[in-house]
């Protein structure tokens, strides 16, 4: 295989100081979204007593699983050791990363109390999931680290497959700690599931290969280097296993559901007679996150498909984790079997919820957080391949 | 016994009550643990709700929030709640109860296992509580109980009362009173149930042979909300 040649993007011209700039507003508008929350208090968002995790959860929880599932691509390279995906490798490793961040930016501006964020880290009670998953995010990005400079130094490049190892298996764990955030809450009969880790853990491979994708598309397309045909379809293909494993798990988790009758009040709710948390999960997840994606990964070979598709899965996504974070919370919780419940305090009721403005600008702003950082390190440090072209990748043999 | 006789016992009681009580008070006094003290194993304070007694007034929640200084601002889905009142209904039959439901302080208590900071904690004594200091308003304690106890503080608070603080952007619940409970007083909402409503709440020592709550829960029927989630609540409920 021939060596492959990194080399910085340009980065001078007025189209990427143009998409800074758009990204920079974004990211201002959500730092005064978190500042106005912070202010004001949570009741200026669409956020209650019932509803105490919003918008802001799932744009944030999107981004943290989307990471791990980034990393995909490099270690396929390291650890698998398939050619075809080394030239990929770094900037695999460069999303996890600055998509983890954005991630995490968005949760810590949503606490009630952002500024005491030095007590979450000196602070800790290590029966809380909560707690482990902040070393988990911050030994991710150790992990990540000196994984990527084994991958930039060639005298480290040895090391790569066993470090590769090692970030292949901590976000794994990662993801099975974010999912475990849900999975935690006894009383919550909609997260009551054992699927809900290995959902997780195939829910963060679509999405992190969906934004990879279209991140690779755009930095290759705006910096005229070629992506030739062979790395394209590999990518679709693995993003359409992707998104019928996500698809499966989905399936298998409402089968289960329906199996049980004390789950079928649950079942209902979210399939049928939940109001948007169903119209979200059919159109949005199953009908635009799963069916379309497949259509059209499967049934054409245009780019424009496949960047279609990734688009999908990434809206898709977004409405999988409103439906399960916030429907999860609006469907009312039991605590008196077999009565009807009422009180002031909203018992027995679908709680009430609409995104409000500065939800949505805070969660917009991690992701802009995460995409400018992107474009700032690939002009910095060499990420991309100079050409990706077919003759210039893995070959045949990958 | 009938109630005639029992009620003028009743009297003698309270007359001969009314005499002694200073005295008592002083011996009430004495034993109650000074605020320095550290809270004991040896106790665990909780609460036995008759709900047959429980009619639709609500004393006990007005007396809790004027106690703790927990005041709205007309926003029912984000002002703070520390006792609300439940109506249930049967589905089967229709029999309808109302009940006051509260933090039950839980001996094994989901909020505090979830806390990552350890502000939410339980004292030796079973009371469950958010330090105001290192709460970060996660809210995923909110997110853990089985029974919508806590609050979020959603905006800027007034009118707090000394001893018990408040903030915007942490979370809290009922704190059993301990404020009062630690000078050897009983919870507003009990006092309030026992002068004005339907003298359905009792508190006291769960642990404490010789308290009525621990003899009641001996020899009468009692229940506690969700017992399939074994959290050996500190609240209890008859009637249910
Ligand atoms: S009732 Fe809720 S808030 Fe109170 S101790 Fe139990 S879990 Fe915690
Ligand atoms: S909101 Fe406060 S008390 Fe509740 S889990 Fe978070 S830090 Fe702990």
């Amino acid at each position: 295989m021939a060596r492959v040649h990194y080399r910085e993007i340009e980065g001078g011209s007025g189209g990427y100081y143009a998409l800074l700039g758009a990204l920079a507003a974004l990211i201002f508008a959500g730092l005064v979204a978190a500042w106005t929350m912070e202010h004001e208090g949570h009741y200026v968002t669409g956020m209650s007593n019932r509803i105490v995790w919003g918008t802001p959860h799932v744009f944030a929880v999107f981004l943290i699983v989307a990471a791990s599932g980034a990393l995909n691509v490099a270690s396929i390279a390291s650890v698998f050791g398939r050619d075809l995906y080394k030239p990929l490798a770094r900037l695999s490793g460069l999303l996890a990363v600055t998509l983890l961040a954005g991630g995490l930016a968005v949760l810590v501006l949503d606490l009630g109390r952002p500024d005491r964020l030095i007590v979450a880290m000196t602070h800790y009670n290590f029966k809380s999931i909560f707690a482990w998953n902040i070393f988990l995010y911050t030994g991710f990005f150790a992990v990540v680290g000196v994984y990527m400079w084994t991958l930039f130094e060639r005298r480290l490049n040895l090391y790569s497959k066993g470090v590769g190892l090692v970030a292949l298996l901590w976000r794994l764990v990662l993801t099975t700690g974010t999912g475990s955030i849900f999975g935690f809450l006894v009383a919550r009969e909609p997260y009551d599931s054992a699927l809900l880790a290995p959902l997780f853990i195939v829910m963060s491979f679509s999405f992190g290969l969906a934004i990879f994708v279209l991140v690779l598309m755009a930095a290759c397309g705006w910096t005229g280097r070629a992506l030739g045909e062979v790395v394209l379809k590999r990518l679709r293909e693995l993003l359409g296993v992707f998104v019928a494993t996500v698809l499966y798990f989905v399936a298998v988790h409402h089968l289960t559901n329906l199996y049980i009758a004390r789950q079928h009040d649950l079942e209902r709710f979210f399939l049928w007679e939940g109001g948007v948390y169903p119209a979200l999960f059919w159109f949005g997840q199953v009908l635009i996150g799963g069916l379309l994606p497949l259509l059209l990964l499967f049934g054409t070979a245009s780019r424009r498909a496949l960047a279609a598709a990734a688009l999908c899965v990434i809206l898709g996504g977004l409405a999988q984790l409103y439906v399960l974070i916030i429907g999860g919370q609006a469907y009312p919780q039991r605590i008196f079997p077999d009565k009807e419940v009422s009180s002031s305090f909203f018992d027995g009721v679908v709680a009430a919820y609409a995104p409000s403005l500065p939800e949505v600008a805070l969660g917009a702003g991690g992701v802009a957080l995460a995409l400018a950082l992107t474009a700032v390190a690939l002009k910095v440090l060499p990420f991309l391949p100079r050409s990706l072209a077919d003759g210039d990748v893995g070959g045949s043999t990958a | 016994m009938n109630p005639h006789r029992r009620q003028l016992l009743g009297w003698g009681a309270a007359a001969a009550g009314a005499a002694l009580a200073p005295g008592l008070r002083l011996i009430e006094l004495a034993q109650a643990r000074s605020p320095q003290e550290a809270a004991s194993k040896l106790q665990r304070w909780g609460l036995l709700i008759d709900i047959t007694k429980c009619t639709d007034c609500d004393v006990c929640v007005t007396a809790c929030h004027e106690e703790n200084g927990v005041s709205g601002h007309g926003r029912p889905a984000t002002d703070a709640q520390w006792i609300r009142k439940v109506s249930l209904r049967d589905k089967r039959t229709g029999y309808a109860q109302t009940l006051p439901l509260m933090c039950q302080h839980c001996e094994d208590p989901p909020c505090v296992d979830v806390c990552p900071t350890g502000a939410s904690f339980r004292r030796d004594d079973g009371i469950v509580l958010v330090d105001k200091h290192t709460c970060i308003g996660c809210r995923y304690c909110v997110m853990a109980c089985p029974y919508g106890a806590r609050s979020v503080v959603h905006e800027a608070v007034s009118g707090q009362k000394a001893g018990v603080p408040r903030g915007k952007g942490t979370v809290e619940s009922c704190t059993l009173c301990v404020h009062r409970v630690d000078r050897g007083q009983t919870p507003a909402c009990v006092e309030a149930c026992n002068r004005d409503g339907g003298k359905a709440m009792a508190f006291g020592d769960l642990n404490d042979p010789a308290a009525e709550i621990h003899r009641r829960l001996k020899s009468e029927p009692s229940s506690q909300v969700r017992a399939d989630l074994a959290l050996n609540t500190g609240v209890r409920y008859q009637g249910l």
